[in-house]
Order: structure tokens, then sequence, then C-alpha cells
């Protein structure tokens, strides 16, 4: 095949520039400016796909993208493997490599076809009746196969290896849909002055135009060729720096607020694309105004085996003609119920194709067209409608009959051999994204269809799309359109308001199924192509008793393809009106969901994949770290050094050298990911005093104190260490993963419950770099590095703080512990954080100084029972539930969470509260979230005590360690308990969650 | 024990075409009423007034206000800074933090530069919209950033330490695909 049916001459293709390509292997010829759908035209194959749930073999019905027949995949290679492309908007290039889906073995012969003569059995919802026994068979069975055997295409194998990109813009105007009446508003808007961005998802602008015919036969735009205007106007705009032109681009969807969201395709329609392109550009456009200019899709007719390869829309086999040159057949019948078939029989013939007959289902058809079609002697048959089709890979005949005036069909049929049939039900006004936008819709008769009415948006419609379709009216639509948006972002108005309106007449539509003889043919007449769906599973769910179109939608799966219904929808309303005997309006409409077209995942994605999935966050440390091999741990985006092995160590004995080395001799640990948060201002203890359920007016300046920091709800929120440095100003940690939201709950209170308090929250988590130096021999390690603080025992008592200097830089020193060793902070400015740091590891040589990590951290933490938040707290932990009643100021009148624990079941005594439990074999160390059982070998249902929520091997008492939620724990304490082990239950004992140095002499060493 | 200034390490980050990194600078966040600030802008030299999202400079000092009790002081020098500022505000109920280390400051400059940011900040970077000296704490892809323009095609952007990396890297990605 050689790509030989074509024009002589005309069209938008580039003849020099001839393109190879291969669909299911066989090597084809295109034109640069083909699509896959006419390229293959050209070459005489229909046959381009099987249908979803029949495997009837199906041809190209549209030559845009409402497509819902010829989806391919186009392959690249491996992991650019494309499926479900709609051949109408694959634009060829050379090389081109596509493949026809839901067929095995080959196109021409489909095993699956099979589900066609199966048909009576699977009619529509067959699957929530058929194979319900046995139930388990559903999934084991059923499904997978009905999965197999229904299909789209096939998903890549590989990691898409190609770049997506997004973008955030704002313009004055957004156009969507560079047709005639787009190009209209966008040039008026332009012309004001206003940012403009006009998309269209062709690889063109001009949208209708574009297949319109040239020459002589061309419609006229002011005095001068339509295609002569289109790239006047286009080189206009394209001169305009404040306009942006957007081809291959489609609006998907209408968010709140006027942001549509724009998928813009830059690569796939090149045969070599540059290696830094994104293959696609998502863009959210925030619009002031919105004009939708996004046109209307011709409507199929609904006859027995209007399915077959072959059958077209009339104004689709006109574009294959005019745009790309393409002769589709050679001997055309044309149903229609609407004058603009006429206008594609009169250029399909002057193409050279014989028009068997126009069949006009209505009574009349007396406008400009058919005049015209007469004159060139093309014959018309009136009340005529077409009862069958024939052909198995292509359509080869048509069955005609005539309709009587009562509307039913006379009997006798008229077999008409042809190998192409153009079809007409009418435009249908693309209202998707007008109605995404929340717009209410009005149904027009003249169009049988639904328009736009009210908008709830900063949107209007203009051309086709609201139901206008002369070419001249469209413009005029379309200028005042873009002259009004323009006007209300605040340019000026200069929409022309005419005397007398262009003329708009009536054309013809069409909804529902066109009329049959009584008798079923036995062919089906389809109503969604895509998805499979006949007159006869729509009539079988109205007779099952469905009447929302909404349920037959979910029933029967009308309009639920990828295609969203752009070509089924008001058939099936049409046809589900009849049965119901009730008119359209009332039957209602579907919703309109994004997207429009599909998007790839990659679009959404955009630059959020690997490293730039998340930032990854990292400590002034961590080079350091790397290089000294620790091993990472995510800790919310932190990344935290979890452990250093040495020549090759297994975690735990790394972790267990860390622990001891800290117990001791000295370890040297990154605490700079915790929170911080500096709260100023002559009411900060007044501030702190309400936030958190310590007392913070007695703390004296110099010293700090644990503080605990509760919801509402009375349940612990989060925990650290809080330092006041002046009378007016308190340092205060908060947990690492905590910082974020303890801030922004702080902001909260101070904004909307204490607006009159004089103190103000900054977050000085990244300023400093914090080094704590734990261990027996930490004062040691300091002691000649540290400038102007007297670190002794004496002069620094735990739990104090002072400002100093250290290697020269500013500090900010803490005396404090979270391991239960004599222990300091070195808070400095973060961009000194390593050099201290090294200095600090340098000086501590001499006293065997080890860097630990934080699974070092959480086992010296564990044997002092100082809790984690999010570990020993779940959300419904009180303070003293942690045992950590302590902290609370008694005297305090208030403080958040203060009311909820004075509700009688936040004291009640089975409440569970934290302990320790020590393993009968000490070497057992128990699972974290493992349930506690008062009894062994219990029988569901198991009630347990608690769980355990915390559990290590303690280098230091060469045990087992774990905390524990237990119900009534306290009260438990030497009682013999049981925990599951992937071993079975073993014996446990409640002790106190101080498993080390209780009565904290080393803490204050 | 030696002064380790010259250590000072700011955080690491993918410099390409558009973007540099800028040299450590002393910042605070100065918050109060607008005694405070007025206090605080004749003290620096710096015109301030509460009008968000707008910036004074004065040789090498700027004030950014972000919020109607938020200033960004930026300068040379942040004892400087506090030097001046502690006793212009001693009697004046106000906060002072300094963040000098907290964040760390970039540059992007080029006719693609608002393009580039575009790719992950919602906003709009038309001269018209956000005019020279506009600045304001927004979002660029998944951090939080401070963003005010300098120049016609010139924006400083001052960033989380930890996140500076990650900014730095979105920025290079996005400023490749620019010219597509």
């Amino acid at each position: 095949m050689n790509g030989a049916l074509r024009v002589d001459a005309g069209g938008r293709i580039n003849r020099a520039r001839p393109l190879r390509f291969t669909f299911d292997g066989h090597e084809l010829t295109g034109f640069e400016g083909d699509t896959l759908a006419s390229a293959l035209l050209a070459n005489g194959v229909h046959l381009v796909g099987r249908s979803f749930k029949y495997h009837r073999p199906r041809g190209i019905l549209a030559a845009g993208s409402e497509e819902p027949n010829a989806l391919v995949a186009v392959r690249r290679d491996d992991a650019r493997y494309t499926p479900n492309l709609r051949a109408t908007q694959v634009e060829l290039y050379d090389g081109l490599e596509a493949h026809s889906q839901n067929r095995w073995p080959s196109l021409s012969f489909d095993i699956g076809a099979v589900n066609d003569l199966l048909s009576p059995f699977i009619p529509a919802g067959f699957y929530y009746k058929t194979f319900m026994w046995p139930r388990s068979a559903w999934k084991s069975l059923y499904e997978p196969r009905i999965r197999a055997a229904a299909g789209l295409g096939e998903s890549p194998t590989q990691a898409d290896p190609d770049r997506y990109s997004n973008r955030y813009v704002h313009c004055d105007v957004l156009v969507v849909g560079a047709g005639p009446a787009g190009l209209a508003a966008a040039s008026a808007a332009a012309d004001v002055g206003a940012r403009v961005i006009l998309c269209d998802e062709q690889s063109e602008l001009g949208g209708s135009l574009l297949g319109e015919p040239d020459g002589a036969r061309a419609p006229q735009i002011e005095g001068e060729r339509a295609s002569a205007w289109l790239t006047q106007t286009i080189d206009t705009l394209t001169r305009n720096p404040r306009v942006s032109l957007l081809p291959r681009t489609t609006a998907f969807g209408y968010f709140p607020h006027n942001l549509v969201g724009l998928n813009q395709r830059l690569t796939d329609h090149l045969a070599n694309p540059h290696p830094d392109s994104p293959r696609e550009r998502q863009w959210q456009v925030r619009a002031q105004e919105v004009v939708l200019a996004t046109g209307a899709i011709e409507r199929p007719l609904v006859f027995p085996g209007n399915d077959r390869p072959g059958i077209l829309l009339a104004a689709a086999a006109r574009t294959y003609v005019n745009r790309y040159g393409v002769i589709p057949g050679s001997r055309a019948v044309v149903i229609t119920a609407c004058d603009e078939a006429y206008r594609a029989a009169l250029d399909l013939h002057d193409a050279g194709v014989f028009i068997a007959t126009i069949a006009d289902v209505r009574a009349q058809a007396y406008g400009p067209l058919a005049e015209r079609a007469r004159r060139a002697g093309l014959p018309v048959q009136t009340l005529t409608t077409l009862v069958g089709t024939s052909g198995r890979l292509r359509v080869n005949a048509v069955q005609l009959a005539r309709i009587g005036d009562d509307g039913k069909v006379i009997d006798g049929v008229q077999t008409m051999p042809c190998d192409l049939v153009l079809m007409s039900g009418g435009f249908t006004p693309s209202v998707h994204l007008f109605s995404q936008s929340r717009g209410k819709l009005a149904w027009d008769d003249k169009a049988q269809s639904f328009v736009p009415a009210q908008s709830a948006e900063r949107v209007r419609s203009a051309g086709s799309c609201r139901g206008t379709f002369a070419l001249a009216a469209v413009l005029e639509d379309g200028a005042s359109a873009g002259s009004a948006a323009a006007g209300d972002a605040g340019f000026a108005n200069t929409a022309r308001r005419p005397a007398v309106p262009a003329a708009d007449p009536a054309i013809g539509a069409y909804a529902g199924a066109l009329p049959q003889p009584g008798e079923s043919t036995g062919h089906k007449a389809f109503i969604d192509w895509q998805n499979d769906v006949t007159t006869r599973d729509l009539a079988l769910a109205t007779r099952e008793g469905f009447r929302s179109i909404e349920h037959i939608k979910r029933y029967t799966t009308t309009g639920m393809a990828t295609d969203q219904g752009k070509t089924s929808n008001l058939n099936a309303l049409g046809f589900v009106s009849r049965q119901l005997d009730k008119p359209i309006p009332e039957v209602g409409l579907t919703t309109f969901r994004m997207p429009y077209t599909p998007v790839t995942f990659g679009a959404f994605a955009g630059f959020a994949r690997g490293d730039l999935f998340d930032p990854t966050r990292t400590t002034p440390t961590h080079d350091w770290a790397a290089r000294n091999g620790a091993v990472f741990e995510d800790v919310s985006l932190w990344k935290r050094a979890r452990y250093f092995p040495r020549n090759g160590e297994a975690m735990h004995a790394a972790v267990a050298r860390e622990c001891l080395a800290v117990r001791k001799g000295c370890g040297i640990f990154d605490a700079s990911t915790l929170g911080k948060i500096e709260v100023v201002g002559k009411d900060a203890v007044t501030f702190m005093n309400r936030m958190y359920v310590n007392a913070w007016t007695s703390l004296a300046v110099g010293r700090s104190r644990y503080g605990v920091l509760l919801r509402d709800d009375g349940f612990i929120y989060d925990d650290g260490v809080v330092a006041r440095t002046a009378e007016d100003r308190f340092h205060v940690t908060t947990t690492t993963g905590g910082a974020a939201r303890v801030l922004a709950m702080m902001e909260d209170f101070v904004q909307t419950e204490w607006p009159d308090l004089s103190v103000w929250l900054t977050s000085t988590t990244e300023q400093w770099a914090v080094i704590a130096v734990q261990g027996p021999h930490a004062r040691r390690v300091l002691e000649g590095l540290v400038e102007g603080i007297d670190i002794s025992a004496q002069a620094m008592p735990h739990m104090s703080v002072a400002p100093g200097r250290i290697c020269g830089v500013p500090m900010l020193l803490f005396r404090v512990s979270f391991t239960g060793e004599l222990g300091f902070e070195v808070n400095v400015p973060a961009d000194f954080g390593l050099a201290v740091w090294e200095a600090i590891h340098a000086a501590g040589q001499q006293h065997g100084i080890t860097p630990y990590g934080t699974e070092a951290m959480h086992v010296l933490r564990a044997e002092k029972g100082y809790i984690i938040v999010g570990q020993e707290t779940d959300g419904t932990v009180t303070p003293d539930d942690a045992g950590l009643a302590w902290a609370i100021g008694k005297s305090k009148p208030d403080f958040v969470g203060k009311r909820s624990l004075q509700r009688p079941a936040m004291a009640a005594a089975d409440r569970k509260q934290l302990v320790g439990l020590f393993t009968a074999d000490s070497q057992v160390v128990l699972d974290e979230g493992t349930q506690v059982m008062l009894e062994r070998d219990q029988r569901p249902p198991v009630r347990p005590l608690g769980h355990v929520t915390s559990s290590y091997y303690s280098p230091v008492l060469s045990r087992s360690i774990a905390l524990a939620l237990v119900a009534g724990g306290r009260a438990r304490m030497g009682e013999a308990l049981y925990v599951s082990t992937p071993n079975g239950d073993v014996p446990v004992q409640v002790t106190s969650p101080v498993f080390y140095d209780s009565e904290g002499a080393r803490l204050n060493g | 024990m030696a002064e380790l200034s010259a250590a000072r390490a700011s955080p690491r980050i993918t410099a390409c075409g558009l973007l540099r990194a800028l040299p450590p600078i002393g910042r605070y966040v100065l918050r109060g009423g607008p005694l405070v600030m007025a206090a605080a802008g004749s003290a620096l030299g710096l015109a301030i007034s509460p009008t968000v999202c707008r910036s004074w400079v004065n040789m090498n000092r700027a004030a950014l206000c972000l919020g109607p009790d938020e200033h960004l002081l930026l300068g040379p020098d942040a004892l400087e800074i506090a030097g001046v500022l502690e006793p212009a505000l001693r009697d004046l109920p106000h906060s002072l933090v300094d963040v000098s280390h907290r964040q760390t400051a970039l540059e992007i400059s080029g006719p693609h530069a608002a393009v580039a940011l575009n790719a992950g900040c919602p906003l709009d970077l038309d001269r018209a919209a956000f005019p020279i000296g506009m600045c304001t704490r927004t979002v660029l892809a998944k951090a939080e950033i401070v963003l005010w323009r300098t120049g016609e095609d010139l924006f400083h952007i001052e960033v989380w330490r930890s996140f500076a990396a990650y900014v730095s890297r979105f920025l290079d990605e996005a400023a490749r695909e620019v010219a597509f």
C-alpha cells in the first residue's frame, strides 16, 4: 500500500515530505501534516482496532479527540510505549511505530470476536448477575478473565524515562479552543492589551477552519479566503508579546476560581525530540476571565451495524478530504438528520467520491446546502432511515427503508452497495469545561443539545460550543465574547453590538436511535462505541426499572469510557427519553468529569520524581556522617544518621558499641533536627503557661525544664526541653517531626485566642546546629573548648543553660541529657556546625569519643524510661498515662488541655499506663506493637491489656527491655503478664519504666 | 581558641546558568507594631512602613515586610544589626530573633528567571503584578521560600538551609526546559 488514496493537490499536508511509518508491522507512508488516522485512510486501512467487549472490528469514526474507536499504541522503545492513543490525534513522524489493541492473534482474525456471538449472554451489567456463584470465584476466576477479555491497551513495562514539566501562569483572558470563535475572541481581547492565552488541542490553530476547502470553494471571512484570514490572524497574535499561543494543548480540567489545567504535548509529534525537552507540560492557568470556544462534536446516528469500519461522521470525512487530501472511499452513502452532511457530500463529490445517495431522515431538506447538492446532481431521499449494514472488516452495503408519515418504518428494504457511510445527527456543543466549572446548562431544542446557561465562574462560551453554528455568527460571537472578557478584566470593552445579529439558522439534529422496523434485524445498534453499549443495553436497563440517567450510565457503562461519552451522551439521553416517555431535560444529564481527554501520569507528577519527589533535608554534619560510614534513616523529611558501623559491623553490634561508649566514656550525636521556636515578648511567660502543662513563672533565667504540650483534648501532642534565656525570651525545643505543627498550633492560639498577648514566635530550628556530647567524660571533652562559661557541676548543674563561645563562635550551651548520662548540648549557628563538630570530635579522641546515631539514642533513652512522642504516645495518652503528671503545674488556672484532663474518664484507674516489661528470658526482644495479655495462649476474642511501645536489647544491662502501655499498669508492678511472639506467648514481668540509674546519680554527675 | 569564622559552611546548592548562591549575610526577624517598625527604620536608615510585600533598601541593608507585624531584616553583619536595633527598640514591645544561619540566599537571574520560578511558584510574576521591590513568603514546589524581586530579571530567594539543596535542584531542572 502506498498511501495513494489522495486528491492531487490541496489540504494542509506537505506532499514534499513523505514519512514512513508502520502499523502492526506493515510499512506504510504518509505526509508531514498527517495524523495516523489520515495516513491509514490514505493507505486504505479502515480496520484499526477491536471493540472493548465484543471484539468487533472497528474503524476510524471521527477526525478529532472525540474518536471512540481508533485507539492505538505508539511505541518508541520498551519504556516509551503509550497505549490508548486516539489515532486521530497521533501526529505522523518519520519512523512512527503504531500497533492496534485488544486483538489476538491479529487484527483481522481475533479470537475474542467470539464474544460478539455470545453477546446475548453478556448484556449490560452481566457481571453483576451471571458470575455470582461460587462467590470465591469472582476474584480468582471471573474477574481476571473478564478483565483480560475486555480491554484497552497494555501498560508499558518500564519506568517512564521522559521529563515532565509544570508551569503556573496568570492571564487576563484564557481562550480555550482556537477555532474561528476562539481566534476572534483572542484577537479582540489582545487588541485592547489584555494578557491572553489561547490554547488548542490540535497541532495547528484554526479548529474547524482547518477542515474547510481552500481555493474557489473556500468560505470567506472579512472578504478573504478563510485560510488567508487564519494565517493573518495567527501572525498578528504571534507578534503580540502579551499573547501566548499554545497548540497541542488540551484544557483538561476546570478548577475553582478560574484555575484551568492545560496539558501541553511537546515531543510526541517529533521523530527525534531534544533530550532536555519535557515530553509534556502541565499549565496551571489562573485566568481573570475565561472564554470557552471549545466547538461542537458531530453526533453519530444510531442504527443497526453502525460500527463497521468505513462508517464515518460526515464532518470527519470532510476533514479527511479537505485537510488531509484523503479519499476515504469510492462509493458513499450519506445518512443524515443535519444539513451539514450535504456539505460533506458536496466536498467528497468534488474529490471524486461517488455519492450513491443522501438519505435524510427528516421530512424535508430545503436548506441552501441541500439545494446545492440537488443542483450538483446528488440523489437526495427524505424520510429515509438506515436499517442495517453488511461487511465483515469494512462496510460493503447498507439497507435503507422509507419512513411513513406516522413515523413508522414502511416495509421494503433497499440495499445499496458502498464502501463508505457518512452519518450526521447534528452537532453536540462541547460543554464539558463549562459544566466542570459548575455552570448551569439549558436544553436547546433547535440544536437538540444542552448549551451553557448561567456561569458560576467568570467564564463565557462562544461559537458552536453554545449552539451557534453559522461561521459568520460564530466569528461575531467570538469577537464579542473576547471583548467582553477583556472589559471585565479591566480593559476597554469594544464589543460591537450589531443591529442585526448574524443569521444562525437551524441546521437540524437528532438524538436517539433512528426509526427501525418492528422486528429486530439482529444487528447491534451502538450508542457508545468505546464501551460497546447498544440500544438493547439501554432498553434492558429501563426495562429492569432504572430511571435515573446516572444509574443507567453506571449499569450500562454508557458514557464511561476514556472518551467520556463525547459522541454517545446525547444519543443515550434521546434513546432513554423515548423509552421512558419523558422529555430529555427531565431525564437529566450526567456529570462531565475531568479530564476532557486522558492525561498522562507523568504530566501530573511533573518535576516531582526521583530526588525531587520530596525535599531531602540534611543537617550541617551530614557530609561528615556520610564520610564516616553512617547509615541514615528518614525522619519526616530529614536524613538522620541511624548508626555508624565500623569494619562491617552489623547494626546490633554497632548500636551496642555506641550505647556502651556513651555509658562508659563519651558519645557525640547530631540533634540539629529538633524543632526550635523562639518565644519572645513581655507576655512570653504567660503564653508558655497557657500553652504547656508546666509552670514557667518559677523557671529562672538560665534554667531549662522538660515541657509537655497537649491538644485541647488533653492528650500529649509534643514535648521538649524549654530554656528561659531572658525574662521575656524562651528557647523552646520540639520533636523533630513536630516542629512545624507545634509552631502552627502556637500561632493559631496567638492569633485567634490570645491576640492581646505581647508575644511573637519565630522558628529557629535551622538557625542552630545542635551537638549533643553525652557520657561520663562529656565535661572533660568540652572543658578545653568552651569559653566564657564555667561548666563545672556546681556552676552548671543539670538543666542549666548559658550563652558563651566555643571555638571562637557564639554558642548557647545546654546542660541536658536524653541519655541519662552527664550531658551537654552545644548549640552553634548552623554554618559553624560542621567545624565545631569536628573540633569536639578531635578534642574527644583522648576520651574515646564515639559518634552515635538515632538507634543508640533510642536505646539509651528507653533505658531511662524517657518517652518519645509518637512511639509511647498515639494521640490517646495523657501526661498521667505516660507517667508525666509531675510536670503539670497544679496551681495554674488554665493551660491547653486542662479542662479535658478533668473529665472522670481521664483519671480512670484502668487507663493504659506506661510501665516497663522484663521478659522472663532476658535474651528475648519483644516486637514493638505486640499486644500484652493477662493470660497465656488465650483463644479469640482476646482482650489485650495493652501493647509494647518500645523494645530493645540493652547492652549496659545485658538483657532485653521494653516499654508498654498497660491497663492499670502502675498497680501491676511485679505481676506476670504475657506477650505474644512469633514463637508463642512469653511471660513478662511488669516493672518500672526506668531500667537504669533510677536515682539519676549519673545524670547529675 | 582560634576564630572559626573561616570554617563557615553554607548549605550546598546546585548552581546553574540562572542560579547562584549569594554570600552569607546577617538576618533578623523583627516582629512588632508600627512604632517598632518606625523606630527600627530610623535606626537602620530605612524608610520602613508596614506595607506588606514591599521592601526598603539602603546601601547593603534591606527590610522586607512579610506580614503586618513582621519584617525580615538583611545586612552584611548580624551583630551590627543587633547593635543598632537593641538600644533603639529597648522600650518597645517587640521580638528580634537572629536567623542569619536559618536560611541561605540564592539569586536567579535572566530573561527566563520568572518562567523558571513559575515551574514551582504559583504567583503571578509579571512585572506589573510583581514589581521590582516586591517580596513575599511563598512556595516553590514543596519548599517554602521568600521571593524578592530585586531587578527586572533578578530575584533574591531566601530559603531555609535544609531546603536549599532541593530548591536549587528544582530550579536547575526547571531552567533546563524554559526554552522548550
